[in-house]
């Protein structure tokens, strides 16, 4: 299966999909994946850890330090993809995470590191699409989708400039804020994502501030994905190496109200 | 500006890139206001209103223009070069930081802004920010490292004097650079009502610009002063470098003078050998961080690494992008000092002019010292005087052992 089919297979069921984050390297990763494909995740967002984590709040950014603390260094984080994809080589799995650890030894490096791995798709929270140069092209190049996040500040004259050159899905961000804080209003997400769906034929996925399955639920009636990280995340720390039965049976409450939301239509 | 097309003060282009450094490295919620801040600094740039109110302030509130200091005994001292200080730990506040304050809060108000915030590390920022937030009457958040509110005591009593809120900054490590992310999450989650006032030449475009144009007052002024008293431009400029932001006022008004050379001061720490140091130029890597790729401290894996000093000032692991590319073009050299040398420097200037400096400038001070030796008594040294030492005392008496 090649690598845009995955992503484009898990948003062409005939449910909307759920996307699950965990951080990469905090706790049993490889278990902690597997939770969630168990529990019904149709997308998986693998964090790689980083010692400024920007835009996260507290809870990813303890994962971060959690991770880094452990000593998980770039090889082990392609490593872990790689084995994902070995157990799972029907699941989309995209990285996510900040543009130093991604460039650090040349974009090009890394951009056939993750193909190689078998990853679908990168999220890198720091690279707009005004320095799509930096990591971009390569990405492209190897036939990773480069996933780009629109937020409720990309006003509609900016928003060609961000679906320009971006691939796989579209993340909408959808409050002004760190993730795992406030939540956003749904009639504000239902308008956003009904303007982000006129102008793009890309799925649209709706994260940030999404903790509970009625929150996925509701999302998912208007939106092709809901992304659900902060709250999961939580689990791991709390639970260690117990965190995968917890992950699972959370996940499938997710699923459930994500898969039984009606489709949106195009 | 000049329109000569290899000038150095052509930088940066129109995406706010200084050759391959600089940029907008920012999350997509931030891209939108670095977008407007950019306009509406063009604008500000256009309109002579500005300028004039920013001149203004500049003179009657922070006490410029600085004086042109020519240090005699510390010149007899030294035993070469003479040795000339543009005195900016004068201003009001005690440091060239002011500079940069007045200009960001003047924009905050144009652009209608009702809340400030900033980060801080020794808290000469944070105290600035604060001051000109008093001044204009506008609340003001300071975020700082744990550890840096524990090691300043005296500036977050200063800063709450002024009527800001001190936050203490515990993730990471609790030093700058949290505190600097902390700011950009503070940013980011209340971007309709909020300016973020960076206090140094770094972060995304338009800060690096920016900052080093209202800090351009430095150099503008000295290149003024030494013409009319001693009818010519100094050999050598040096200053300190943390973020890099009073060494680029000081050199970018000069960098298309060829017979003027000039010198960065990074601080080696414990010393360049070890990871005791902030020499983010001689010791780092080119890599993206606050918003703005440059040189940074960090290891293979791109996991930024904590800079060490004795000055809080310094110990960040980034520089301003501009001076990334002024390293790569060579125009300006880059050269580090450890604590012991900078320790020293701040004790020879106590004795031989009456002047305490701090330790961000004392790095300066001993760089000049061992360029001077090697120059003749009719070479002119200018070197920028950036901070005075009041909230260094602490951390002085501390490493000579004395109890206060």
């Amino acid at each position: 299966m090649t690598i845009s089919n995955r992503l484009s297979n898990a948003f062409s069921k005939p449910h909307p999909a759920l996307v699950c984050f965990v951080t990469a390297g905090d706790g049993d990763t490889a278990a902690n994946l597997d939770a969630l494909v168990e529990g019904g995740a149709d997308v998986i967002e693998l964090g790689m850890p980083f010692t400024d984590p920007m835009a996260d709040g507290p809870a990813i950014q303890q994962a971060n330090i959690r991770s880094l603390g452990a000593g998980t260094t770039t090889a082990d984080v392609l490593r872990m993809a790689r084995k994902f994809r070995e157990r799972h080589p029907h699941v989309p799995l995209v990285l996510m995470g900040y543009a130093n650890p991604m460039i650090r030894r040349g974009p090009e490096w890394f951009a056939n590191a993750a193909k190689e791995a078998g990853v679908d798709g990168v999220i890198c929270v720091d690279i707009p699409p005004e320095e799509d140069d930096a990591l971009g092209p390569q990405l492209r190049g190897a036939g990773i989708a480069p996933i780009r996040l629109a937020t409720p500040t990309t006003d509609a004259k900016r928003l060609p400039k961000v679906l320009e050159g971006s691939g796989g899905f579209l993340y909408y961000v959808s409050v002004a804020g760190i993730t795992g804080k406030q939540q956003a209003a749904q009639t504000s997400i239902d308008e956003a994502v009904a303007r982000l769906k006129a102008a793009t034929d890309l799925p649209i996925a709706v994260g940030f501030g999404v903790r509970t399955p009625e929150q996925a639920g509701e999302i998912a009636k208007v939106a092709d994905g809901v992304v659900v990280g902060s709250a999961l995340v939580e689990l791991v720390g709390e639970h260690g190496a117990d965190a995968p039965a917890k992950l699972r049976e959370y996940t499938a409450s997710l699923a459930k109200a994500v898969h039984s939301a009606a489709k949106a239509s195009k | 500006m000049s329109s000569n097309p290899n000038s150095f003060r052509n930088q940066p282009d129109e995406r706010g890139h200084f050759g391959d450094y600089g940029g907008r490295y920012v999350a997509e919620t931030l891209m939108p206001l670095v977008l407007d801040l950019e306009r509406e600094y063009r604008a500000a740039q256009a309109d002579p209103e500005f300028q004039r109110e920013f001149d203004d302030l500049l003179e009657h509130y922070v006490g410029r223009p600085s004086p042109l200091y020519f240090a005699e005994r510390l010149t007899d001292a030294i035993g070469g070069a003479q040795v000339w200080f543009k005195r900016d730990e004068l201003n009001h506040t005690g440091a060239h930081k002011i500079n940069n304050c007045i200009g960001q809060i003047l924009l905050a108000i144009r652009m209608g802004k009702t809340r400030i915030i900033a980060e801080t590390g020794a808290g000469q920022h944070g105290v600035a920010t604060a001051t000109v937030c008093a001044r204009f009457g506008l609340p003001c958040v300071v975020y700082m490292g744990a550890e840096d509110v524990r090691r300043q005591s005296p500036n977050v009593f200063r800063m709450k004097l002024l009527g800001a809120e001190v936050v203490p900054v515990t993730s990471g490590r609790g030093t700058l650079k949290d505190a600097m992310n902390e700011g950009l999450r503070d940013w980011v989650a209340n971007v309709h009502d909020t300016f973020y006032i960076i206090g140094t030449a770094a972060g995304p475009h338009p800060y690096p610009e920016l900052v080093r144009d209202f800090q351009s007052v430095i150099g503008k002024e000295a290149r003024q002063q030494m013409q009319d008293r001693i009818g010519r431009l100094p050999d050598l400029l040096v200053a300190a470098i943390g973020g890099g932001s009073n060494a680029l006022g000081l050199f970018h008004p000069f960098l298309d003078d060829p017979d003027v050379k000039m010198l960065g001061v990074e601080a080696a720490g414990h010393g360049l050998d070890g990871d005791e140091h902030a020499a983010s130029l001689l010791g780092g890597f080119p890599g993206v961080l606050h918003g703005n790729k440059t040189y940074l401290l960090q290891d293979d894996d791109g996991q930024i690494t904590e800079g060490h000093s004795i000055s809080a000032g310094l110990d960040y692991p980034g520089i301003g992008p501009e001076h990334a590319w002024l390293k790569d073009t060579g125009r300006v050299e880059y050269t580090a000092i450890t604590d012991e040398e900078a320790l020293e420097a701040f004790q020879l200037l106590c004795r031989t002019e009456g002047i305490i400096p701090a330790l961000e400038p004392s790095h300066a001070i001993a760089a000049v010292q061992k360029r001077a030796k090697e120059m003749d008594r009719d070479a002119v040294i200018l070197a920028n005087l950036c901070g005075r030492g009041d909230k260094d005392i602490f951390t002085v008496a501390e490493r000579l052992g004395v109890e206060m």
